[in-house]
């Protein structure tokens, strides 16, 4: 019997938990500040956008330190990344950690969707008893959290008085120690160069995924022969443009985004649309001489790529921290016309320069 | 870094502020600084349309049609005549959730 309950414990505490912390609701794990490599590892899979719903922490009241009834009381949402963040923030702490079900996603997106709300919020307080756990009546969560989050309905309905703290973990200390009084520099969303290159991945991923329907298409047009498909013509003529499309990802995926401020406009299409232009430039200088010959291959190139990377550069707008959704409506629907218009008129393109290829026109 | 120009739906009526200081608190741009008991508002464009000041105005002195920023949830919108979401809890899902 000693045994199994032994081996019961073992198993449910979480890898991240050293202890349990006793409160009147029976005891909750204390949480380590320190990352273990399972850690590591997770937060560079969630990165690459290996797993996204799976990497969870079950809801509820956490310990760091030895928390006490006038400690201070964390709110965080429950992807693991996010309460692997806080937690690494809080070393020499002692405070809950109140975490809610906001189905493994973090608490910008959440609270946005409004998992990470005003209702889980209330929930949760009233199913851990925190009113029973600590004595005082203030909880704190992240700044972004106050887009999903009406504090004044919460302190009705709860009585704990909702302060937003910084934007970011880090600073979670700081504003701690200055009495709970935020800077207007840890009450802002900064976007690094850093910030920017860690979101390329998820850009270049969906990029990548569409990338063999591009290639087909390519190989198809320029293989296509009245007597067949020939895979020597397909691949002579539709190396280059194969490359160029890996060249207009890698303008609107990643040199835009990671170039964001130094790139002339405020428009995102705009924007991927000069990089790509640039990427499209340099390569026909370099081997337009060899290869693209054909005039109306050029006019392709010129139409085609840059109109790409533009498009995957506006998809952007969705990892940024500063466009609303009034602009991106604004860019779309100038925009996306642009986009079907460009193809259109680039597969037109192809046709006739296939039917002069045949010698038909 | 600011976005488009003239585009954010933000409105803010100053005669209902309270001067709680709660939107100050909560805009992650600085758009609202305190001035002389109120809330007073910086610059426009910097606004992202999240809508934490509007959710957390008391007295109803700030409106903004918030929603996600996004090209990918957009587009996915107008395709299938729903709101606009980021794609978090699909599978692959849109960057807007990292």
């Amino acid at each position: 019997m000693q045994m199994q309950t032994l081996k019961f414990i073992k198993k449910t505490a979480p890898p991240w938990s050293n202890g349990t912390v006793s409160t009147p609701n029976g005891p909750v794990y204390k949480v380590s500040t320190d990352w273990t490599r399972p850690d590591y590892w997770g937060m560079i899979k969630s990165r690459a956008g290996a797993f996204r719903m799976n990497y969870a922490v079950e809801p509820g009241l956490y310990a760091v330190g030895e928390p006490t009834k006038d400690s201070d009381v964390l709110v965080t949402a429950n992807y693991k990344l996010s309460f692997d963040t806080l937690r690494r923030e809080l070393k020499g702490l002692n405070a809950w950690v109140l975490v809610l079900d906001t189905k493994s996603i973090n608490v910008w997106c959440a609270a946005g969707k409004g998992t990470f709300g005003t209702d889980e919020l209330i929930k949760r307080i009233s199913d851990t008893r925190l009113d029973t756990v600590v004595s005082h009546r203030r909880i704190i969560l992240p700044q972004l959290g106050a887009i999903g989050v009406n504090a004044s309905i919460v302190q009705k309905q709860t009585g704990f008085r909702v302060s937003f703290g910084p934007v970011r973990a880090q600073d979670i200390p700081a504003y701690i120690g200055a009495k709970y009084k935020k800077t207007p520099g840890i009450s802002r969303i900064r976007f690094t160069i850093l910030d920017r290159l860690v979101l390329t991945p998820l850009e270049i991923n969906p990029a990548m995924k569409k990338f063999p329907w591009f290639a087909a298409v390519v190989l198809f047009l320029f293989g296509l022969q009245p007597s067949g498909i020939l895979f020597a013509h397909a691949w002579h003529g539709g190396l280059l443009f194969l490359v160029m499309g890996l060249l207009a990802v890698f303008a609107g995926a990643f040199l835009t985004p990671a170039l964001l401020p130094f790139i002339p406009f405020r428009s995102f299409a705009i924007k991927g649309w000069i990089v790509g232009m640039l990427m499209v430039f340099l390569f026909t200088q370099v081997f337009n001489a060899i290869v693209l010959h054909d005039t109306i291959l050029l006019i392709v190139a010129f139409l085609l790529f840059p109109a790409m990377s533009s498009y995957l550069a506006l998809q952007f707008t969705g990892a940024t921290t500063f466009t609303g959704i009034s602009g991106v409506k604004k860019e779309l629907k100038i925009g996306l016309p642009i986009y079907i218009g460009t193809a259109s008129i680039s597969l037109v393109l192809m046709i006739v320069f296939k039917l002069k290829e045949w010698g038909v026109v | 870094m600011k976005y488009l120009a003239n585009v954010t739906t933000l409105q803010y009526a100053s005669d209902k502020c309270t001067g709680c200081g709660r939107c100050v608190e909560v805009c992650p741009q600085g758009v609202f600084v305190m001035r002389e008991k109120r809330a007073a508002i910086t610059d426009r464009d910097l606004c992202m349309e999240c809508g934490a000041c509007a959710m957390n105005c008391e007295f109803g002195a700030i409106s903004v049609n918030s929603g996600v920023g996004c090209a990918t949830a957009i587009i996915n919108s107008m395709l299938t005549g729903g709101e606009p979401t980021c794609g978090c809890g699909d599978a692959g899902g849109s960057s807007c959730c990292s």
